[in-house]
């Protein structure tokens, strides 16, 4: 964090990080996409604990990339929760993929295929609110 | 009151480190305006991106250098 001065970061990736199969491929996808430099990973705990460099930090972005394992859509939630939309937005049991307990051996296949999701909204250009 | 400025220190954390202080001189508020060089300590805030701007340890605001009309409406 902060080690690039001044050069705001474009794009900021949340994710539930959930404890199930699915929020752990949520997770493993967005460390994967940040490790290709697609955007950067900011902790949700973080918006949700109200820290407010955190907050900040995400007002400022300017595409808020958002992960979540299930329907519950804890990501999309606490980020409403303070009052921010996402950009871009991937639920992976929409994506045909069933909600259950994590092994410990992650599915590759589902986190290339939410990369793959999340890389293809990303391109799209996003309507800029004029305040 | 406290306000920091984070940042390591370069030309557009200098200038809202000016503004901030100008602020502080325009509206007569007493209030210390402090630098936050530590780099460790602006990754505690959870700041993402400098300069960043910060009231009695609240982060206001992130990457931008605000102007001292923008300072006078956070701090008034
Ligand atoms: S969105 Fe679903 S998988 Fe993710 S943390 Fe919430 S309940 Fe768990």
């Amino acid at each position: 964090m902060a080690e690039e001065c001044c050069s705001p970061s474009e794009i900021l990736i949340f994710t539930c990080s959930g404890s199930s199969n699915v929020g752990q491929v949520a997770n493993q996808a967005a460390v994967d996409l940040q490790q290709e430099g697609i955007g950067k990973m900011l902790c949700l705990a973080g918006i949700g604990g109200h820290v407010s460099g955190m907050i900040a930090s995400a007002q400022s972005a300017k595409r808020l990339v958002g992960i979540d394992g299930c329907s519950v859509a804890c990501t999309k939630k606490t980020m409403e929760h303070v009052g921010l939309s996402l950009t871009d937005y991937v639920l992976i049991t929409a994506l045909g993929y069933e909600k259950g307990p994590y092994s410990g051996t992650m599915d590759k296949k589902a986190v290339d295929k939410i990369k793959d999701e999340m890389k293809k909204q990303i391109v799209k250009p996003i309507k800029i609110e004029v305040k | 009151m406290k306000i920091e400025i984070l940042g390591t220190g370069c030309a557009k954390c200098k200038k809202l480190f000016e503004n901030a202080q100008e602020a502080v001189k325009n509206l007569g508020t007493s209030a210390d305006v402090v630098k936050v060089e530590d780099i460790q300590l602006i990754m505690n805030a959870g700041v993402m991106m400098t300069p960043a701007f910060a009231v009695d340890g609240k982060v206001k605001s992130v990457g931008k250098v605000l102007s001292v009309d923008e300072i006078k409406k956070i701090i008034s």
